[in-house]
């Protein structure tokens, strides 16, 4: 176990990260336009400002030994009664440190970026608005240290993405994908909330100390269940099978925001998650493979779709969903990939928001259109842009010495060290990935332009370049520096825990394989999209392909199986609350009307009639008196 | 005097009074008629009390004498109205008090 | 203690500012305004300087309690007193009512005609209704409960039956006599109580021996049909539709944030400790219909056109949750159940309020087919509606989440099954809930709705102190929490129902073995 240290010198400050970009969105948003002029900078400036204190806070953490670098921060208690306590507290140990340099450094980049991409927009000061909401968000979901906090921060950055997708919200395509993503993230949400449940009714508890503390005393169902329920809410955040539907209408979003949330940090939550209760999965075996299923599915789901994709930015998508499915599948494997499945999470965040830029800086030139098929022949036309795309799509590929090679290498060993069928399925995704991004990058940079009429490519401002040239340079070196330099292993050891296992096949054998099926799949790419001409309309393609840009038909299953018998249900009850409920109500109220309408008549206004009928009452009742005395 | 005898008038009285209003026309006499009601059910009280004993009948024999009184104020006020609006006094044609 | 009368006086206030009110001349409709929102303002500081002196560690259950004989005959006694529960609900009134007021503010126009109410009088309608709540909670006699409990009908039916819209006489009467015929069936039963244990006091039926279980499976019949007319629980909601479609606003967010509170209110004061062995009998059927109600509510606000229709159904499934919570008898859900109260009174009256502000804007439709691309137009209006939206569908950070993640925990404690049912309610709920925003403010603008104006000044400091409180309560609940779990943990000694205790781990020492 870890020592809790508490929170001070610099760590005295976690709460301000929090709090920094929080002030920054609530400024932003709650001051209205007058704000447009400089708003854009406070929001640069809050997440900037946190890239400091988080580096600051990495290099005190270095200079303490490896049991003490856990810090916690206890504010106030939150939620209470009976037997339920819940703090507003944070904890900072080196999972959340990585990912909190994540987001605030990629988000920085990203900020700084969207001061180009968004300039002209009428509503930027929102824009960054949304944006300082989800970094205090994302914070918050890694600094939490109990469940039912980290689940603020968890729907806070759906919340976000929510915004933030339907941004342009005068797109019915865009609000339409906004509400789409939260409520299939509520789906996600739902197995999070019975995850904590369970949690409370079985530890009486919902900390993660506390939970992870007596993972021994629990039976292996119940940790079974949880674990199935946390995958659940990780498949929802990290649009993991079946759950993955919303990713690709998310592109809907402006660019950067497809690049920070739906690459490098918020789809990554669920891999966050899992690897944060690598307690629970490492007590239920059924669990972890079931996240091991999950993760393989995703990763040739997105592959497919990435491959068949002409929306530049949808096909990225499918990429993004892919490598987290390399997360996932990593994560599932237990200590052996925990580690790496964090090492690729950073590298991936950084190489793919590197790569999404680079996309948006491509539709900056070309008047927003996202057709691969009008792109062509751009590396003349933008220089800057065309080297780090393609230095990412190097890196994503996995070609040695870009970082992505020793993250996706790392998967694929630790993965032939739990299971050989899953590590050659690794390999296969890894050449289907060659095969997508040579597709991606011949059909933007090379070949011959394909343009529609009035469109001047041109190269962004230095604002977007700067970014991704230092994305690119991270992309080539990040790799290196976490494994030699940084011992990502060691690292996180202490949290995730990490075991090396020895297998049949060298290490560089292994390598040599992937090296070469991955080189096979970007040849066919670069044969199919850079040597031969690409049509403007897409052929019909064959029974894959077409499946493929109906997204796997993900909203067909959806739309049959879950919305139209919901809008059917809904339309019944609409009906049968009217007709019956309401009407047995109204019916009661007809049926006292329609006795007094029967009873009226009697009332007939002579005065003779009425003393009449008292009289005979009033026989009645001396009559049944004197029955009752005589009987 | 048998007290019972008085009971006996009183019913007959009661017999008269209700009969009076329900095949007389005019108001005035349904009014009179109202009126031997009340003092048929007064002599009945009157004469259970004498049987019983106690002043109970005849208290209530008052209060029903100033309830009497009330009522006819009342009722006679009514009537001179309909009469003064509809030039009658029948009884049958003030109907329009109906649903 | 203190003898000072708060809870008389602060009934009394809004009760004779009503008066003063009514008696204002017709012409002079904004002093009538000025007036009945400042009185309102009294009330409030009333109640903040009230609530400051409530002790939340105090052994007494109720604290500044009065008590006279009103009709010593019958054992009917004039008796007020909160606890933390009653509390925080009369400040809810309090803090919705001068809400409700501003927001009203140009929502009756001088009268053209005789069949409509005059403005004086909506408002004089508004602080006496204030009394009649704070009353209803403040009462600890069951008999001057039930007083209040049906004097509030009147001036609400007016409320609806004057100064309502199109379907106003209709709706008024239904609302009238669907409550009628449950408080009918309350006075029976009370009659019932005060015939067992021969006093009409709520301390002294508490103290008093216990009720025979077959006696009190009947009276506690009578009770809850009262309280689940007005909560309104399924199947006995379709007076609320009607009701809030046909009355303004400002009369839908009193009606629907406070007074259908009176329900679970009663529930929780008065079914469950007077009647524990029969909530006990009673509690798996109310369960199911609760969870009915929760899904039914939902699925039936999907399919809504009518914006006010549509809220109504969408809080008869939170009134759902509420009720969930509880009759499952644990201290979280009850206590969760409270705080979901605040909360629903909270998001309610920013839903109906900016829905009232979006349908001033078009002549009064209130049709969601009739608004699209608001955002455009209003963008602060639709930014409240996305508040009010999020708040109504639980977003974790605001204060409907600390009680509704509590309602669901503590039916989960309990009866894991329904737990994990219910919380599928959640993805319902954000379904018909971006549903309707997602219609009427994003997407091409309407035609008609390109110039509309964003909110005024005072439209804004109408909501922002309901917003404030959704956020500050739903990161800090620490003052409610405070005040209702000593009340909420007597009501479960009087049930005499304890807490499931965690399968493994750290066990408490506020929980001991599992169910009774």
């Amino acid at each position: 176990m870890q020592e809790v240290m508490p929170a001070t010198g610099v760590f005295s400050l976690l709460w301000l990260l929090i709090a920094l970009p929080l002030a920054g969105a609530a400024i932003l948003l709650f001051s209205g336009r007058k704000t447009n002029k400089w708003g854009p900078y406070l929001g640069v400036f809050t997440v900037f400002v946190d890239a400091i204190i988080a580096i600051w806070m990495l290099i005190a953490m270095m200079g303490n030994s490896a049991e003490q670098r856990t810090f916690s921060q206890n504010e106030f208690s939150w939620m209470f009664a009976g037997n339920l306590k819940v703090d507003m507290a944070f904890q900072l140990d080196q999972l959340s440190m990585v990912f909190v340099l994540l987001i605030t450094v990629v988000g920085t980049l990203i900020h700084i970026y969207s001061l180009g991409y968004m300039s002209h927009d009428p509503d930027k000061r929102k824009f960054f608005g949304y944006l300082n909401l989800f970094v205090a968000a994302m914070l918050l979901l890694v600094l939490a240290n109990n469940y039912l906090l980290l689940y603020v921060g968890w729907e806070g950055v759906g919340l976000a993405s929510f915004l933030l997708i339907s941004f342009w919200q005068i797109k019915p395509t865009a609000a339409a994908a906004g509400k789409k993503a939260f409520i299939i993230n509520r789906v996600g949400d739902v197995g999070l909330s019975l995850a904590i449940m369970v949690m409370f009714v079985t530890f009486g508890s919902v900390g993660f100390d506390e939970v992870f503390g007596s993972t021994s005393q629990a039976s292996e169902g119940t940790l079974t269940a949880i674990g199935l329920l946390l995958l659940l809410a990780a498949a929802g955040k990290s649009a993991q099978f079946p759950l993955q539907a919303w990713l690709l209408d998310a592109m809907e979003g402006p660019t950067p925001v497809s690049a920070l949330i739906h690459a490098a940090t918020m789809v990554t939550a669920g891999v966050y998650l899992i690897t944060r209760s690598n307690a629970i999965f490492d007590a239920a075996a059924w669990a972890a493979t079931a996240v091991v299923v999950v993760g393989v599915i995703t990763m040739f789901m997105g592959a497919i779709i990435g491959s068949a994709k002409d929306d530049i930015k949808k096909s990225l998508a499918g990429s993004t969903m892919s490598q987290i499915g390399y997360m996932v599948l990593a994560a599932g494997l237990g200590p052996v990939g925990y580690v790496f499945a964090i090492f690729h999470l950073l590298t991936h965040g950084v190489f793919k928001a590197g790569l999404f830029l680079g996309a948006g800086s491509v539709m900056h030139g070309m008047n927003d259109n996202v057709n691969m098929r009008r792109y062509g022949a751009l590396r003349t036309a933008m220089m800057v842009t065309y080297a780090t795309f393609i230095i990412g799509t190097l890196s994503i590929m996995g070609i040695p010495p870009f970082s992505g090679f020793w993250s996706k290498d790392s998967i694929i060993h630790a993965a032939f060290e739990s299971n050989t069928l899953v590590g050659i399925l690794t390999i296969i995704a890894a050449a289907i990935t060659g095969f997508y991004m040579t597709r991606m990058a011949a059909m933007t940079f090379f070949g011959k332009a394909r343009w529609e009429d009035g469109v001047h490519p041109h190269e962004s401002p230095k604002v977007m370049t700067i970014p991704l040239i230092i994305l690119a340079i991270g992309s080539t070196f990040m790799g290196i520096a976490l494994l030699f330099w940084g011992n990502i292993e060691t690292w996180l050891e202490p949290v995730t825990g990490f075991e090396e296992k020895h297998i049949a096949i060298p290490e560089w054998a292994l390598i040599t394989i992937t090296l070469i099926l991955v080189l096979a799949g970007a040849a066919y790419g670069w044969i199919q999209y850079a040597r031969r001409e690409v049509p403007l309309v897409a052929p019909r393609g064959n029974w894959l392909t077409r499946a493929a840009r109906q997204d796997l038909y993900g909203d067909a299953v959806n739309n049959t199986l879950v919305v139209q018998p919901s809008f059917w249900l809904s339309r019944f009850l609409v009906w049968f609350d009217g007709s019956w409920i309401d009407g047995f109500v109204n019916g009661s109220a007809a049926f006292f009307g329609g006795l007094s309408a029967r009873l009226r008549p009697y009332q007939s206004g002579f005065i003779r009639s009425y003393a009449l009928s008292m009289v005979g009452g009033a026989v009645l009742v001396v009559l049944a008196l004197v029955l009752v005395r005589l009987s | 005097m048998n007290p019972s005898n008085y009971v006996i008038l009183s019913a007959l009285l009661f017999g008269i009074g209700a009969l009076g209003v329900l095949v007389r026309r005019n108001a005035i006499v349904v009014f009179m008629s109202v009126e031997l009601m009340l003092n048929a059910a007064n002599l009945a009280f009157v004469a259970f009390a004498r049987m019983n004993g106690n002043l109970d009948g005849q208290v209530v024999a008052f209060f029903v004498m100033v309830v009497a009184a009330a009522e006819v104020v009342v009722g006679l006020a009514i009537i001179v109205q309909i009469f003064r609006s509809r030039r009658s006094a029948s009884i049958d044609e003030p109907n329009l008090l109906k649903y | 203690m203190n003898s000072f009368p708060w809870l008389t006086v602060l009934g009394l206030v809004p009760l004779i500012g009503s008066v003063v009110v009514a008696l204002l001349p017709k012409s002079m409709p904004l002093l009538a305004k000025q007036l009945a929102f400042a009185i309102s303002l009294v009330v409030l500081g009333l109640v903040v300087v009230m609530a400051l002196q409530f002790d939340g560690q105090s052994e007494f259950v109720f604290q500044f309690q009065e008590s006279y004989d009103w009709i010593p005959a019958f054992g009917v006694t004039y008796s007020l007193g909160v606890d933390g529960i009653a509390l925080v609900l009369i400040a809810l009134s309090a803090v919705l009512v001068p809400i409700t007021i501003l927001a009203g503010w140009n929502d009756v126009e001088q009268p053209q005609s005789d069949s409509v109410g005059s403005v004086k009088g909506y408002f004089a309608l508004i602080l006496l209704l204030e009394t009649m709540m704070i009353g209803v909670f403040a009462a600890t006699d069951v008999f001057l409960f039930y007083v209040f409990f049906e004097a509030m009908l009147i001036p609400v039916y007016f409320m609806i039956g004057r100064y309502g819209g199109a379907q106003r006489s209709y709706a008024a009467m239904k609302f009238l006599i669907y409550s009628l015929v449950g408080g009918l069936f309350m006075l029976a039963a009370m009659i019932g109580l005060y015939v067992v244990t021969g006093t009409f006091n709520f301390t002294q039926i508490l103290l008093g021996a216990g009720i025979d279980a077959n006696t009190q499976k009947i009276l506690f019949l009578g009770f809850f049909l009262a309280f689940a007319i007005k909560a309104p629980m399924w199947p006995f909601h379709t007076w609320l539709p009607d009701a809030a479609a046909a009355s303004k606003p400002g009369t839908a967010v009193l009606l629907i944030g406070v007074l259908d509170k009176v329900g679970t209110f009663g529930m929780i004061r008065y079914c469950l400790p007077i009647f524990p062995a029969a909530s006990d009998f009673y509690a798996p059927v109310i369960i199911a219909l609760a969870v009915i109600g929760v899904f039914y509510g939902a699925f039936v606000a999907l399919g809504q056109n009518d914006l006010k229709r549509l809220f109504a159904y969408s809080s008869m499934s939170h009134f759902g949750f509420i009720i969930l919570g509880i009759f499952v008898f644990t201290t979280i859900g009850i206590s969760g159940a409270t705080v979901y109260m605040i909360a629903h009174g909270l998001s309610t009256a920013a839903l109906f309020l900016t829905a009232g502000y979006l349908m001033q804007r078009r002549n009064g439709s209130s049709l969601l087919s009739d608004y699209s691309g608001v955002n455009k137009p209003a963008p602060v209006l639709a930014g409240f509606f996305l508040f009010a939206a999020l708040s109504s569908l639980a977003l974790p950070g605001l204060v409907s989440f600390v009680g509704e993640f509590m309602v669901l925990l503590g039916t989960f404690q309990r009866y894991m099954w329904v737990g994990g049912i219910a919380t599928l309610g959640i993805v319902i709920t954000a379904a018909y809930v971006l549903r309707v925003y997602q219609k009427s403010m994003t997407g091409a603008v309407g035609s008609g709705l390109e110039h509309i104006k964003d909110l005024t000044g005072r439209e804004i400091s109408a909501l922002v102190p309901i917003a404030a409180l959704t956020i500050f309560l739903g990161l800090y609940p620490a003052p409610v929490l405070n005040v209702i779990n000593p009340a909420v943990n007597t009501v479960m000694v009087m049930v005499g129902a304890t807490d499931p205790a965690p399968t493994v781990g750290l066990i408490s020492t506020t929980s001991q073995g599992a169910q009774q």
